[in-house]
């Protein structure tokens, strides 16, 4: 199958590692994987800070860059919940019914990373291997906007070698909420402190998501803290081999 | 004569409590930093977030509930007017007087000069979220009229001279040492051996109310719901208190937010399920008091129904953001958020905090009077999950932010804010312009280079790095990684 990678901005930019483990997971499934070279920013963050305005050009942009391609993945429950929930109603918003129903069709063929293998690859065991002790964190909007449930968990516990390690409270936001985590930064630190302590409660050598923004997150914090736990994307690890 | 109401007008300033001191983040910092409250509001919105969800596993139907809420609210809304005059009409009919109030100042007035008609200068209040909304018991305190809180928890705020912080458990912040204090400081002739044992403490309390029941001539309640078929109000409590304040005293007043009337008692059957398991996490209330009109002989002999505005118009004229008048109070997504899990109820500044409060109090108000509540919520969406009647309070927040930015665009001089959105709006509009970006933030590697993290950053990202580490920029972004493979590769 031929995929197309929406690697994310914040990936693109600050965790390649997320996007190259994407590749090379999907690659090694025998798939063929494209990125559009085209590609930015979803606009989520201008969206949930109030800039619809500004975030309409970023929506017209991403339909335009990805309306040819047949599958989408992004290794992100966040931004492919903002391409499934908030572009065709940013469109309408503005009165552009064109733009909205173009942004729907291919909300209805982006996928994230988890839905994509477990759904429509039909895998729940891409054959990986991490002999390490992990924790999961499921991210808001993985959980709450795209239902993805037990996806993640059903790919990870396949996983050979490793040691998964559940996470108490783990359906709690960990404090990121985007440009919540400085516009309510003493909030935010509340509930990272919080997070952080379940995570080191597990005794886990690292904590799992699906979505670096949060991982970037609660790394930060553990960093911080000199924790010695580290954050890996969900891709990272399912991108290993024995 | 023609009466011209004009557009529908927001909350006014000045009178209620729907406006607080500070913005949320500074009253946040001082929540954050109380220890007692921390505890508290952990143990409590735990305890009743494990309870709501046994009793709502129990039910097969819950969605199906839930969508039938959402439903019956959205088509009342869409006729609120009917439905509202319907309600006069039957209330006058059996017996009740009903007055409209516009806002605060007409509601309190009102309710204030029917307490002086009686002749009384003390009146017992069962808890209600609107007259706290429009600060009634100061405007009957001006009048020289005492009102008497007879909820537990509301008694406890009043006596101990403070505000309440939650919906359901307005004294949530309070521990049992506490409250021992508060009784032992202001409630006259209580035992002086009073310990803070929970069974002693409800006694004294009760010993305190049962006099205050028994000389009041006047009380004052809100409403759970309104009836609009048979002019039926309906009061859902849990104490008993709320059951003696509707049918001891001569005069009753009841003062209620226009969206809460429903068409008929079939609606109902769907809101008495979906309240308690949602606001106690019981599977029905122990009190549901329903009145109509005047009884001979049987409960106050008057009784009056103040219907109030006070800003719902004007969140009624807006299609989305009318749904949040949907909300039945039953403080289900202050128990799931995780922001109000952490700060209370008193850093929202309104009587209605969490969620739910951070949309309706920005909505009563105009948004621009209540500017930092949309932004207090990660959008991390367990709020829209929890409630009753499927309010989508991630999307309402969302909408809220846009509207307070699109105010700021009023501005001469552009926030700088909005100056950087504008700019990064710019920059990723294009693919190229953005990889140039990628590659000037590279500057950013220069930092951290002996530990690999980055620890302080100038403002204002110096709000991350207050308390989390940066990352670096990696050497090498994703796209010019895979630009240099597909070139060995000989690719596209």
């Amino acid at each position: 199958m031929k995929i197309a990678l929406m690697v994310t901005c914040l990936a693109d930019a600050l965790f390649p590692d997320v996007g190259k483990a994407t590749v090379a997971l999907l690659e090694r499934l025998g798939h063929e994987v494209e990125f559009p070279l085209g590609q930015t920013c979803c606009g989520q963050m201008h969206v949930n800070t109030g800039y619809q305005r500004e975030a309409l050009p970023l929506v017209r942009h991403f339909v335009e860059v990805f309306e040819g391609c047949d599958v989408i993945v992004g290794p992100s429950g966040s931004c492919v919940g903002s391409v499934r929930h908030q572009h065709a109603m940013l469109a309408r918003q503005a009165g552009d019914e064109d733009l909205a129903q173009r942004a729907e069709a291919i909300a209805a063929r982006t996928y994230e990373l988890s839905e994509l293998l477990v759904d429509v690859l039909g895998v729940d065991d891409v054959g990986a291997y991490y002999p390490h002790r992990v924790t999961y964190h499921p991210t808001c909007h993985s959980l709450r906007l795209l239902r993805v449930a037990d996806k993640p968990l059903r790919l990870l516990r396949n996983v050979r070698g490793m040691t998964l390690i559940e996470l108490p409270d783990a359906e709690q936001c960990c404090g990121f909420g985007g440009t919540f985590a400085v516009k309510n930064p003493d909030t935010s630190t509340a509930m990272l402190a919080d997070k952080m302590r379940q995570v080191l409660s597990t005794g886990a050598e690292a904590l799992a998501a699906g979505d670096a923004s949060c991982l970037m997150h609660i790394g930060g914090g553990l960093s911080r803290l000199r924790s010695g736990t580290k954050t890996v994307h969900l891709a990272e690890i399912l991108a290993v081999r024995e | 004569m023609t009466t011209d109401l004009g557009i529908p007008v927001v909350a006014p300033r000045g009178v209620g409590h729907l406006r607080g001191e500070r913005p949320f983040p500074a009253a946040a910092r001082d929540a954050l930093a109380n220890p007692q409250l921390r505890r508290n509001l952990g143990n409590a919105t735990r305890t009743i977030r494990d309870k709501r969800a046994a009793v709502v596993a129990e039910l097969p139907d819950w969605e199906e509930l839930r969508r039938a809420g959402e439903a019956i609210k959205a088509a009342t809304m869409a006729t609120l007017d009917e439905h509202l005059e319907r309600l006069e009409a039957e209330v006058t009919a059996r017996g009740g007087v009903v007055h409209w109030a516009r806002d605060a100042h007409e509601a309190n007035a009102i309710v204030t000069d029917l307490v002086l008609a009686t002749g009384e200068t003390e009146v017992v209040k069962v808890k209600s979220m609107a007259t706290q909304e429009i600060g009634l018991n100061e405007a009957l305190a001006e009048a020289g009229i005492e009102a008497k809180e007879t909820d537990l928890a509301e008694l406890i705020v009043q006596l101990g001279g403070d505000a309440p912080s939650h919906i359901l458990v307005p004294a949530i912040h309070r521990n049992r040492a506490e409250i021992r204090e508060i009784f032992l400081r202001e409630m006259p002739g209580v035992d002086a051996d009073l310990t803070s044992e929970p069974r002693q403490l409800a006694m004294a309390a009760r010993a305190h109310l049962r006099e205050r029941f028994l000389r009041a001539k006047v009380a004052i309640s809100g409403a759970n719901f309104a009836v609009a078929d048979t002019g039926t109000l309906l009061v859902v409590e849990s104490e008993g208190n709320g059951r003696i304040c509707l049918t001891l005293p001569e005069t009753l007043i009841t003062v209620m937010g226009i969206e809460k009337v429903v068409p008929t008692w079939g609606d109902l059957e769907v809101f008495l399920q979906l309240l308690p398991r949602s606001s106690t996490g019981e599977r029905m209330n122990p009190y549901t008091s329903a009145w109509t009109g005047v009884t001979p002989g049987d409960g106050p002999q008057a009784f009056h129904l103040v219907l109030l505005d006070n800003g719902r118009t004007a969140a009624l004229s807006d299609a989305v953001g009318r749904s949040a008048l949907h909300c039945i109070r039953c403080s289900a997504c202050l128990n799931v958020c995780p922001v109000y899990e952490r700060t209370g109820g008193h850093a929202y500044g309104s009587v209605y905090p969490g969620p739910i409060g951070a949309v309706l109090s920005p909505q009563l108000t105009g948004v621009e009077d209540n500017a930092s509540l949309p932004y207090a919520s990660s959008l991390c969406g367990a709020c829209f999950d929890a409630c009753p009647v499927r309010i989508d309070i991630p999307t309402l927040l969302v909408q809220l932010r846009a509207a307070h930015v699109d105010a700021q665009r009023e501005r001469r001089i552009p926030t700088a804010e909005a100056l950087a959105m504008a700019a990064a709006s710019w920059v990723m509009a294009d693919a190229d312009r953005f990889a140039a970006a990628e590659k000037a933030s590279r500057v950013g590697r220069l930092l951290g280079r002996a530990s690999g993290r980055i620890s302080a950053l100038p403002p204002p990202l110096s709000r991350w790095t207050g308390s989390r580490d940066a990352p670096r920029p990696p050497a090498e972004t994703f796209r010019e990684w895979w630009a240099g493979r597909m070139n060995t590769e000989g690719g596209t």
